[in-house]
């Protein structure tokens, strides 16, 4: 009577704390695709990378696709090199496709933004596959650039 | 001069024996045998005890703590126009610092102390050693089960006092304060990993869990069996698993975040 | 079973950090009769039931169980051992969080695997032999002192010990709870063939049951002997201890400097 009382009482500590992990998992927790195996692998080189991180988001249209694996700076050119993870359910990027280094906010988080390239059908175009690379790439935006170019602007006129 | 060498170097003795009979209780109460059955409801009773009734404070503190960071973030990132990013705030403090560092922390104070006093006063009353002489070993009839339990029920504690704080959270955040919903939950998706976050603070909280049982436990087992040296031993176990757990957050928040 | 001595101590020296408890003493205690120790209280008669039990080892000297050395003994022997003894702890010792019943149950749990009933069956013998079947689903915070003791005198019986060892059993009852005990301790010790150590300092219920008494004091054994030879001692000590007189032998004050010297350096502090 006494031990049936504790062993159900028990038995919901433990579903409330699988409840817990289960919210914890599925609402908290971002998608997790890119561990699993289904993914490919790009790069792109920007001139400046901002404020990127590892781990920022690559998005197509706003829509996050990956992210950002790797940041490396190449050694003979001193360019720094983005690598990064997408979700194999977004393959088949025309090699036309652009990277840029966005920022979401003024003062936002940074990430990628790929637009997608066209595809000619008629000079068959190539398609980005594994361990490709985005070549056309914009930089990130970086403050005092941008004021500098103002200012100089508001002089020559 | 002398007598002062004397004494600290008898004090340190002292420690070295205790950190000693802490180090055999251990290993003697994870190694000890089992028998399937019978630890079954024994373990099942210290559920019960130390896991079950400290939800209700678990809970609260998780819900109070979460709706805090809310209301404190909100403040911050209001001014730079970033409130957006309130969802990743409150739900990478908890999952990587406090929640496993406050359940730890509230733990000690509420089962620790508890288990400390109980196992001290079996001890005084004679309880432990009257199951010696009956062949009973106190360290796995009365220590084990209680270890078990606080080893499992602590990271269960600290992932329901993440998920009440991050609910704590949304209530103030997105229903008082008016943070747009979806950008709570997603921005707080993309934000917050799987492994560096949650993972990590669940193997911080199992860490905390050992520590702190064992402390408990142990300085029960090792009180002085006086209505004195029981309190002592209570207040002992409080302070030193506090200590512990903060120190040791330090040393595993650098290598796995540093 | 042979006339050999079920506990025979030889030559026990015991010390507790700087404090010398036991010199060299020696005694044993005869198979199937009640053997009391008796002597003032703080000369380490309960320490002598645990160096008996294994839960203290000897300095120096051997402290044998059929004759068998329990200081040499490796832990799971020594636990073997210890289901041939029962220990009646002063407090009683009952577990404060389960019923009488399963206080009783308990050791027969832990050391067999008998099926439901039968185990019920036996408690409830063990039980009903201490007069307590009445209570059995009580919590021990709801029985007196003297029934607690009872109750867990039925716990120390339930694994048929051949020897049972209680510690003070007569500290704080009154009267009747006192002969109550007393009678049990005397009849369960002949109804089932058992050897009893009673450590006591009453004297009157002690020399009433006992067939043969030790008396303890200053580290050693100052007076042995069926209960009439004792009351016939001429020993100053002995007598002391049993006639209860406040000073003799075993001083009133502990050990101290000449008052007057005390006093005088009180004055001259003051001058």
């Amino acid at each position: 009577m006494e031990k049936r009382k504790i062993e159900v009482l028990v038995g919901l500590f433990i579903v409330g704390a699988l409840a817990a992990l289960l919210l914890l998992a599925l609402r908290v927790v971002g998608d997790n695709m890119l561990d699993g195996g289904n993914s490919y692998r790009l790069q792109a080189r920007f001139d400046n990378i901002g404020g990127l991180k590892e781990r920022a988001p690559v998005k197509i249209g706003g829509v996050v696709v990956g992210r950002v694996d790797n940041i490396v700076l190449d050694g003979q050119s001193w360019v720094p090199v983005v690598e990064m993870v997408i979700d194999s359910r977004y393959s088949g990027l025309s090699e036309h496709s652009s990277a840029a280094v966005l920022t979401s906010g003024l003062l936002g988080e940074q990430y990628v933004g790929i637009t997608p390239g066209f595809i000619d059908e008629e000079e068959g175009t190539a398609l980005l596959k594994d361990g490709g690379s985005i070549r056309d790439t914009k930089s990130a935006l970086v403050f005092e650039n941008l004021i500098s170019q103002f200012l100089y602007n508001q002089d020559n006129k | 001069m002398v007598e002062f060498l004397a004494r600290n170097g008898r004090a340190t003795l002292n420690h070295l024996a205790e950190a000693g009979r802490a180090g055999t209780l251990l290993f003697r109460v994870i190694l000890g045998g089992y028998r399937l059955r019978r630890d079954w409801s024994l373990l099942l009773k210290q559920l019960y005890m130390v896991g079950v009734l400290s939800v209700a404070i678990i809970v609260v503190s998780g819900l109070f703590i979460g709706m805090v960071l809310a209301l404190q973030g909100y403040n911050v990132l209001v001014d730079y126009g970033a409130e957006e990013s309130l969802g990743p705030l409150v739900a990478l403090s908890l999952l990587r610092e406090l929640g496993p560092v406050v359940t730890a922390l509230l733990f000690a104070g509420r089962a620790g102390s508890s288990l400390t006093a109980e196992i001290g006063l079996m001890k005084a009353t004679e309880q432990l050693s009257s199951l010696e002489m009956m062949a009973v070993d106190p360290l796995k009839r009365v220590i084990a089960p209680r270890f078990w339990a606080g080893v499992i029920c602590m990271p269960l504690l600290a992932l329901m006092f993440n998920a009440v704080g991050i609910l704590g959270g949304f209530l103030v955040g997105v229903e008082w304060l008016g943070v747009d919903q979806g950008s709570y939950w997603s921005i707080m998706q993309a934000a917050v990993d799987w492994q560096d976050d949650l993972l990590n603070g669940v193997i911080k909280s199992v860490v905390f869990a050992l520590v702190v049982t064992w402390i408990a436990v142990f300085k029960g087992f090792d009180a002085v069996p006086t209505a004195e040296g029981v309190s002592r031993a209570t207040t002992e176990t409080v302070v030193h698993s506090s200590l512990a757990v903060l120190a040791l957050d330090f040393v595993l928040t650098a290598v796995m975040f540093g | 079973m042979s006339n050999e001595p079920i506990v025979a101590i030889s030559n026990l020296t015991f010390r507790r950090g700087e404090r010398v408890i036991f010199r060299d003493l020696s005694l044993t205690i005869p198979r199937g009769k009640v053997v009391a120790i008796m002597g003032p209280s703080g000369i380490g008669k309960t320490t002598l039931l645990r160096l008996i039990g294994g839960q203290l080892r000897a300095e120096r000297g051997v402290v044998a169980f059929n004759g068998e050395d329990v200081g040499q003994m490796s832990r799971s022997r020594l636990f073997e051992v210890r289901k041939q003894m029962g220990m009646l702890f002063q407090s009683g010792a009952l577990f404060t969080d389960m019923t009488i019943f399963d206080n009783v149950a308990l050791p027969l749990r832990e050391h067999t695997n008998l099926p439901e009933p039968l185990l019920r069956a036996l408690v409830l013998m063990k039980l009903e032999s201490v007069g307590l079947r009445g209570a059995c689903e009580l919590m021990p915070a709801e029985l007196s002192g003297g029934m607690a003791r009872r109750a867990a005198l039925a716990r120390t019986l339930a694994l048929d010990p051949a020897l049972i060892m209680y510690d003070e059993p007569f500290t704080g009852q009154d009267p009747i709870t006192l002969g109550v005990l007393a009678k049990l301790i005397r009849e369960l010790n002949d109804a089932l063939g058992m050897t009893s150590i009673v450590v006591s300092h009453d004297v009157h219920e002690v020399m009433a049951i006992a067939d043969y008494v030790y008396l303890i004091a200053d580290q050693q054994i100052i007076g042995e002997g069926q209960p009439q030879a004792l009351r016939d001692s001429t020993s100053p000590l002995v007598n002391q201890f049993m006639l209860g007189q406040p000073d003799g032998p075993v001083p009133f004050h502990y050990p101290a400097r000449p008052f007057a010297e005390d006093l005088a350096q009180l004055g001259g502090a003051r001058g």
